[in-house]
C-alpha cells in the first residue's frame, strides 16, 4: 500500500530501518493486556458489534479479483519465459487461458472462496437469492452469515447485544442451530465501504496530530493527551482529543471528508479512534445541537413537498451517520422532546431498530418477542406477489396468491418497502372463538363460502424442462408431430401439432408434454448425414407428466442451454383452493392448519349480517401473548368501518405511527361497534344469540407455502431398495411409512407380537432361506433337484427352510465375509 | 303470546289433559313476571348475554300451569309479517311471533338452497391476457345473471344434454388493439347467445355440409321462447371488472351458465346475505334525569335516548329509537350504576330480517321460494313419517 504504514493484515510495518513506531504500538499492545489482566472491565468485548466488521460482496470479489490477477499475470510469465528459451522466438503469443474469468465463474457457481494467497478457504459464499416471495428476497439480502461454524455451544454471539440497537434487527433470527448468529440488518443501516486512507492521514496531522517520532517520552506519557488511532494503526498524540474530535466532526457535517468516517474518543483508553475502513454498521442520526433538533418544521414541509431529499439532509449537515463506536460519545435521545441541554443527536423514528421483515407485524411491541421471531421466519413463507414481473418469470418454484390484499393495518415499514403493492395475504374476518371441536391445537375453522369467493387461492408454477441431446456421434434426439390415430390412450391429446404440448391446455397424470424420440444408437459414429436416420432407429423417449391432474401448461419456451442444446422448459400452473390441512398463519407468529371447512348457513353471524372467514380459537391466545394480534383486529375492524388504513409501526403511538387503542376503540363506539371489538353473535346453527360476545373483526393471514397436496402420501406396497429388499423412503420415491424404534417400543410394551412381525417382516423383506440344521450356515435351492443343499456340508440332508428378513439374510453374508461366522441354531416351537 | 292462551284453553276444553288442567278456575294462565321475561327476551349484560335460548319444551311451564306447546291456531294468530324497506336488490322487514329457529331455516334456505343460475363452464377459444384461464372462469362463475332459475331444469336432470331448459349460453370477446391504451373488461362484455353454443366441438369432425355440432344442442332458440320474450337474459351488473387488456391481448370464449344451488357453491347463493337480528328492546330501570341523562343521550352512538322536558327545566331520558339500537353497549359502560339504569334485551320471537339479493330475483320473490323450500322438506318429512 501507499504509505507503507502497513500490511496487508493492518498490522503496523516498518518502514525502512525504522522499527520506533512498531515498538510503540507493542508496547501500546501490552500495556492493554496488563490493563485487562488487572481489570476485567478493560477487556474488548468480542461480540460487541462495534469491533466486528461485514463483508461485503465487494470486498470479497476485489480479493479474488487481486488473487486471480496476480495468478494470471504469474502464468504469463511463465508463458513468456517458456517461449522465450524456444528458439523461434517469433510465434504468436497466446495467452488465452481465461483464468479470471474461469476463476470468478467457478466461485460464483460453487459459492467456495478458496483463496491460497489470503489464506481463505470458506464455503457457501454465494447463495440464490430466494424468490418465493416478495418478503423472502428481502430479508434475504439483509441477511448477515456468520463466518465460524454454528455448532459452538456458546451463548455468547447469539445472545442480544445492547450495541446492536438500530443496526441489527432483534427479532429476525433464525430458530435453531443458527440462532442469534444470522442476523438482519435494522431499516436504515448502512453499510461502510473502504474509503482512501492517505488524504484522510495528513488531515489528521494537519488538525494538530503530533507525530510519535518527534515527542520524547515524558511528552508520550503526559496525562491528557491522547493516542490517536486510525483504521487500527497509531498516528500520533493529541493533546486536545474532544477538539480534535469536534474538528472532524464539523468537516464530516460540512461535507469535507466521507460522510463515514467515524471519530470516537475513548476516555477510558485515553484513545481517539478515527475510521474509514469497510465493512463498519451504522445509521443516520438527527443532529441535535444543544438538544435542538437542526431539523425544522420547514425542512419537513420541503420534504413532504419533493424538494429535499434524504441526501439534502445529510449534505446540509441535518443528519449524520454514526457508527457503533461513535455513538458511545453521543447522548441520543428517543423523541425530540426528550432532548435535554445535553443531548447531541435525536432517532428518526424508533421503529427502524427492527429490520424489513419484524417491520411486517403491526404492534410488535405488544406481542412476545419469540411469537415475533417465528412471524420474521414465517413471513418469508407467505405466499403473495414475488415481483411486478412474476407473471413473465420462469422459476423452478413459483407460489402466487390468486388475489393478494394489503393489510387493513399497516406499518410505515410496509409502506417504505413496498409490501402495500406486493402483499402476501388476505385480510380475513376471524371469529375468535371455538367451534364444531376441529379447531383445537391451533387449527382454523373455515368458512367454505368465502374459499368459493377466492379466499386463500393460489396458484403454484412448477418448471419441468426438455433437453434435446446432441449425441457424440452427431446423431441428435428429436420431436416428432404426435400419431394422433395411434394415440388410444389419449395420452398426446395436449400437444400440438410440432410435438410440444400447447400453452392453456390441461393435464392429466402420465400426459406426455413432449413428444421426444433418441436414437438407438449414440455412440459409434454414423457414416453418412446423421439428419436422416430410418425411423427405426430411434426410440421414444416421450416425457410424461407426473402430477395430480388439473394443472395447466402456462407457457412454453423454447431456448439452449449452456452446451447449446435446444432446451425446452414448460411452466405448468395449479390453481388450488385451500383444503383441509393447509397452513396459514396471521402476522404474530400463530400459524394453525385448516382444521374443518364449514358451510356459510353453518357459520355465526352479527347484528350486521357479517359472516366470519374463519373462526380461531381463543386457546391461541393466553399462552402466546401475542397483544398485538388484538389489537390488530381492533385496528382493523375500525379501518374498515372509517375506510381509512390504519397504522401499527413498532413503538409508534408517541409518533403517531401506531393508532392507539383508545382512539381505535373511540372509532369502533361511532360506528355502532362496542368499544373491545366484541360483537353479539347469532348461531347459525340454532338461530339463538350466543352465549358470549365473539372478538370478531379482521387480521391479515397468509398463507404458508405448505400445502397438503404436496406432502400427502401413503403406500400399499410399492418400490423396494435394491439391497436390502426393504420398502424406499420418502415420499419422492414412494416410500412407506417406517416402524421406527420407539414405535416398535409401544408396540412389544403392548405385547403385539403379531403386529411386530407383520410390519417388520411380512410388510418388509420376507425371504425364504434354507438352513442347515448341522452346520447352522445358509444353504441354497437346487432347484434341478428340488431340494435345499447346504454347500458347506455338500448335502441337503438337514436342511430346514424358514423365513427371515432379507435384511438379515444380508447380514449374516455380510459377517462371513469378514471371517465372522454367525450360526443359526433352530429348534422346534 | 301469553294472552292468547286464555281464549285457547277456553275454545278447547273437551277435557283431556293439560287442556282440562288449563281450564280449571284457579290456575294461574300467565308465567310469574321474571320467567316471562327470561322466556321472550335476551338479556344482553355487560359481560355476556343470558337467556339466549329459546325454551322449546312444551311442558316447560307444566308446574306453574302454563302451556309451552306450539300450537298453529295460536302462531296464525299472532304472527305477522312488516316490511320495513323494499328496493330492487334489498329488502328488511320484521318478523313478528316467530321462533329465531325458524327464521334461521329461512336463512340458511335463503343462503344455500334457493337455486339461480351461474357459469359453471367455461370454454376458452383464446386467452392472451394476464389473468389465468381457470381465474378468469372463476370470475365469470361469481357474476350474478339476471334470469329467473324457476325457468330452468337442474343440469343433473338431463344426463349429458345441454339444452335450452338447462342451459344459458354467454359469449365475450374482448380485445386491445396493438397501440391502444390498456382496457378493462367488464360484465356487460357477456353477450347472451339465445340460440346455444357457437363454438364447434372439436373431436367430432362434422360434415362439410351439416351445422358443425356445438357443445349444446339446443332445439330452439331461448329467445322464441314465450318465457324470455318479454325480459331477455343478461347479468345484473355490467360494471363487474372481468380482466384488464393490454395492447394486443385478446380473450374469446363461451360461457355456458346452468342451475345450482348455494350448498355446492357460493355462485349460486341468491343472496349476498341474509340475515335477521332480534328486535332491539332498551328498558330504563329507573328514572334517569337531568345531567345523567343528558350523559345517557350522548353516550349513545345510534341516538336511541331522547330527553323529555316536564317542565321548570326539569328533564328525562326517553327511549325514543330502540330499533337503531347496535347493542354497542355504551350505555351501560361506565360502571355498576349505568348497568342497573339501563338493560339492552332482545326480544327473541320479533326478528329483523335482511335479504340483499344478487339480482337473479327480487328479494321479496326470494323470501317466498325459500318458504316454499321450506314447505316442501315439510311435506317430504310428513310423508316419510306416515
Ligand atoms: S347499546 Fe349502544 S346503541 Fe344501544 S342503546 Fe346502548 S349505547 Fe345506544
Ligand atoms: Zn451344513
Amino acid at each position: 500500500m501507499d504509505g507503507g504504514w502497513k500490511t496487508d493484515d493492518g498490522i503496523q510495518m516498518v518502514d525502512g530501518d525504522n522499527f520506533r513506531p512498531k515498538c510503540i504500538y507493542v508496547a501500546v499492545m501490552m500495556r492493554r493486556i496488563m490493563d485487562a489482566i488487572l481489570n476485567k472491565d478493560a477487556m474488548d468485548d468480542k461480540d460487541y458489534v462495534g469491533n466486528k466488521r461485514l463483508e461485503l460482496s465487494g470486498q470479497l470479489i476485489s480479493l479474488l479479483f487481486e488473487d486471480l490477477f496476480k495468478s494470471m499475470t504469474t502464468e504469463v510469465k511463465n508463458l513468456t519465459d517458456k517461449m522465450l528459451d524456444k528458439p523461434d522466438k517469433a510465434r504468436n503469443f497466446d495467452m488465452s487461458t481465461n483464468i479470471i474469468t474461469l476463476g470468478l465463474e467457478r466461485t460464483l457457481s460453487t459459492g467456495n472462496f478458496e483463496i491460497k494467497r489470503f489464506r481463505m478457504e470458506r464455503k457457501g459464499m454465494t447463495q440464490v437469492l430466494q424468490r418465493l416471495s416478495f418478503i423472502g428476497a428481502m430479508g434475504h439480502m439483509t441477511r448477515v452469515s456468520p463466518q465460524f461454524e454454528k455448532s459452538r455451544k456458546v451463548s455468547g454471539p447469539r445472545a442480544l447485544q445492547p450495541s446492536q440497537w438500530g443496526m441489527l434487527c432483534p427479532c429476525d433470527t433464525p430458530e435453531g442451530e443458527a440462532c442469534g448468529l444470522v442476523k438482519n440488518l435494522a431499516l436504515m443501516t448502512h453499510v461502510t465501504t473502504d474509503e482512501e486512507e492517505g488524504p484522510l492521514i495528513s488531515m489528521c496531522y494537519l488538525l494538530g496530530v503530533e507525530d510519535l517520532e518527534l515527542l520524547s517520552a515524558e511528552e508520550l506519557h503526559t496525562p491528557d493527551s491522547f493516542l490517536v488511532i486510525f483504521n487500527g494503526l497509531i498516528l500520533g498524540k493529541h493533546r486536545k482529543p474532544l477538539r480534535f474530535a469536534a474538528a472532524i466532526r464539523k468537516l464530516r457535517r460540512d461535507g469535507k471528508i466521507g460522510e463515514f468516517v467515524s471519530v470516537y474518543v475513548n476516555e477510558k483508553q485515553h484513545c481517539v479512534y478515527l475510521a474509514s475502513d469497510g465493512g463498519r454498521v451504522c445509521r443516520p442520526l438527527v443532529i441535535a445541537d444543544k438538544g435542538i433538533s437542526r431539523i425544522k418544521q420547514h425542512h419537513m414541509k420541503e420534504l413532504v413537498d419533493g424538494v429535499r431529499t434524504f441526501d439534502d439532509f445529510l449534505r446540509d449537515g441535518l443528519l449524520e451517520y454514526l457508527d457503533v463506536n461513535e455513538e458511545n460519545n453521543a447522548l441520543i435521545a428517543l423523541y425530540e422532546g426528550d432532548a435535554t441541554s445535553e443531548t447531541t443527536h435525536i432517532e428518526i423514528e424508533p421503529f427502524t431498530i427492527l429490520g424489513v421483515i419484524a417491520g411486517l407485524i403491526p404492534y410488535p411491541h405488544h406481542n412476545q418477542s419469540p411469537r415475533n421471531t417465528y412471524q420474521c421466519a414465517m413471513g418469508k413463507q407467505a405466499m403473495g406477489n414475488i415481483a411486478y414481473n412474476q407473471l413473465r418469470r420462469m422459476d423452478s418454484l413459483l407460489y402466487l396468491l390468486v388475489y393478494p390484499q394489503r393489510p387493513l393495518l399497516t406499518t410505515k415499514t410496509i409502506e417504505l418497502v413496498g409490501y402495500d403493492k406486493l402483499g402476501a395475504g388476505q385480510n380475513a374476518t376471524v371469529a375468535v372463538m371455538s367451534y364444531s371441536g376441529y379447531d383445537i391445537e391451533d387449527a382454523i375453522v373455515m368458512n367454505k363460502a368465502s374459499l368459493d369467493r377466492g379466499f386463500g387461492r393460489c396458484i403454484v408454477m412448477k418448471k419441468y424442462s426438455a433437453v434435446i441431446q446432441k449425441h457424440s456421434n452427431d446423431t441428435s434426439d428429436r420431436i416428432l408431430r404426435p400419431n394422433r390415430t395411434a394415440d388410444t390412450a389419449g395420452r398426446m391429446q395436449i400437444l400440438d401439432d410440432d410435438g410440444i404440448a400447447a400453452p392453456g391446455e390441461i393435464l392429466k397424470p402420465f400426459d406426455i408434454y413432449v413428444n421426444k424420440q433418441s436414437p438407438i444408437d449414440t455412440r459409434t459414429p454414423k457414416s453418412g448425414s446423421a439428419a436422416n436416420l430410418p425411423d427405426s432407429a430411434y426410440r421414444s423417449n416421450a416425457q410424461s407428466f407426473k402430477g395430480h391432474g388439473g394443472e395447466v401448461i402456462d407457457r412454453v419456451v423454447l431456448c439452449s442451454d449452456k452446451d447449446k442444446n435446444m432446451c425446452i422448459k414448460f411452466l405448468i400452473r395449479h390453481t388450488r383452493r385451500p383444503e383441509l390441512g393447509d397452513k396459514f398463519s396471521s402476522r404474530h407468529g400463530q400459524k394453525g392448519v385448516c382444521g374443518t371447512i364449514v358451510q356459510q348457513e353453518d357459520f355465526p353471524f352479527s347484528e350486521k349480517g357479517i359472516c366470519p372467514d374463519l373462526i380461531m380459537n381463543p386457546h391461541g391466545f393466553p399462552s402466546r401473548m401475542t397483544v398485538g394480534k388484538m389489537i390488530e383486529l381492533l385496528g382493523g375492524k375500525a379501518g374498515v368501518s372509517c375506510g381509512r388504513f390504519h397504522y401499527g409501526s413498532a413503538f409508534g403511538e408517541r409518533s403517531g405511527h401506531a393508532d392507539k387503542v383508545e382512539a381505535i376503540s373511540e372509532t369502533l363506539v361511532s360506528k355502532g361497534f362496542n368499544y373491545s371489538g366484541k360483537d353479539f353473535i347469532y348461531s347459525g346453527i340454532t338461530g339463538c344469540p350466543l352465549q358470549a360476545y365473539i372478538f370478531m373483526g379482521p387480521i391479515y393471514y397468509q398463507k404458508l407455502k405448505h400445502m397438503v397436496l404436496d406432502k400427502m402420501h401413503a403406500r400399499g406396497s410399492g418400490p423396494r431398495v435394491m439391497l436390502t429388499r426393504q420398502p424406499t423412503e420418502g415420499r419422492a420415491r414412494n416410500g412407506g411409512l417406517r416402524v421406527g424404534e420407539m414405535e416398535r417400543d409401544c408396540l412389544i410394551a403392548y405385547g403385539a407380537s403379531m403386529l411386530i412381525y407383520e410390519r417388520l417382516m411380512l410388510s418388509s423383506d420376507p425371504f425364504e432361506v434354507q438352513v442347515c440344521t448341522a452346520c447352522g450356515l445358509l444353504g441354497y435351492y437346487n432347484h434341478k433337484l428340488k431340494t435345499g443343499i447346504c454347500s458347506s456340508c455338500k448335502n441337503g440332508d438337514n436342511i430346514s427352510t424358514m423365513k427371515l428378513p432379507y435384511a438379515c439374510k444380508l447380514m449374516i453374508q455380510e459377517l462371513q465375509s469378514m471371517n465372522i461366522v454367525p450360526r443359526l441354531k433352530l429348534a422346534d416351537a | 303470546m301469553p294472552e292468547g292462551d286464555v281464549s285457547m284453553a277456553e275454545e278447547s276444553n273437551n277435557g283431556s289433559g293439560l287442556d282440562y288442567i288449563m281450564s280449571l278456575e284457579d290456575v294461574p294462565s300467565k308465567l310469574p313476571p321474571h320467567l316471562e321475561l327470561f322466556k321472550t327476551r335476551v338479556l344482553c349484560n355487560n359481560d355476556a348475554p343470558v337467556h339466549t335460548e329459546t325454551i322449546q319444551y312444551s311442558g316447560a311451564y307444566a308446574t306453574l300451569g302454563v302451556d309451552n306447546s306450539v300450537r298453529l291456531d295460536n302462531f296464525c294468530e299472532n304472527f305477522k309479517v312488516e316490511v320495513k324497506r323494499l328496493t330492487d336488490s334489498d329488502m328488511e322487514f320484521d318478523l313478528i311471533g316467530i321462533d329465531p329457529a325458524i327464521a334461521n331455516a329461512f336463512r340458511r334456505i335463503l343462503i344455500s338452497e334457493v337455486p339461480t343460475m351461474a357459469i359453471e363452464r367455461v370454454y376458452i377459444a383464446n386467452n392472451t391476457s394476464v389473468v389465468q384461464d381457470e381465474v378468469l372462469s372463476h370470475r365469470l362463475g361469481l357474476v350474478p345473471i339476471r334470469a329467473d332459475p324457476r325457468l330452468f331444469e337442474y343440469p343433473e336432470n338431463a344426463g349429458d344434454d345441454k339444452n335450452e331448459k338447462n342451459t344459458i349460453v354467454f359469449k365475450l370477446h374482448a380485445r386491445c388493439r396493438v397501440g391502444q391504451p390498456r382496457i378493462t373488461v367488464k360484465s356487460d362484455k357477456l353477450k347472451w347467445l339465445p340460440n346455444g353454443s357457437e363454438l364447434p366441438c372439436e373431436d367430432v369432425r362434422s360434415n362439410a355440409g351439416s351445422k358443425p355440432k356445438t357443445f349444446t344442442s339446443f332445439t330452439c332458440s331461448q329467445d322464441s321462447l314465450p318465457e324470455f320474450s318479454g325480459n331477455s337474459i343478461s347479468v345484473t351488473y355490467p360494471d363487474i371488472i372481468l380482466a384488464k387488456l393490454g395492447p394486443g391481448q385478446e380473450i374469446e370464449l363461451e360461457a355456458h351458465a346452468v342451475k345450482g344451488i348455494g350448498r355446492t357453491h357460493a355462485k349460486w347463493s341468491p343472496v349476498a346475505t341474509a340475515w335477521y337480528r332480534m328486535l332491539p328492546e332498551v328498558v330504563l330501570l329507573e328514572d334517569v334525569v337531568d345531567e345523567v341523562a343528558d350523559e345517557l343521550k350522548n353516550k349513545c352512538p345510534a341516538n336511541v335516548f331522547d330527553i323529555e322536558d316536564f317542565g321548570k327545566g326539569n328533564r328525562r331520558a326517553t327511549v325514543a329509537r330502540p330499533r337503531d339500537c347496535t347493542l354497542c353497549r355504551e350505555c351501560i359502560r361506565g360502571g355498576k350504576e349505568w348497568e342497573d339504569r339501563v338493560s339492552l334485551r332482545r326480544v327473541k320471537h320479533h326478528c329483523i330480517f335482511t335479504i340483499e339479493s344478487t339480482g337473479a330475483l327480487p328479494p321479496e320473490v326470494l323470501f317466498t321460494e325459500a318458504v316454499k323450500i321450506l314447505e316442501d322438506k315439510c311435506e317430504r318429512v310428513i310423508t316419510e313419517l306416515s
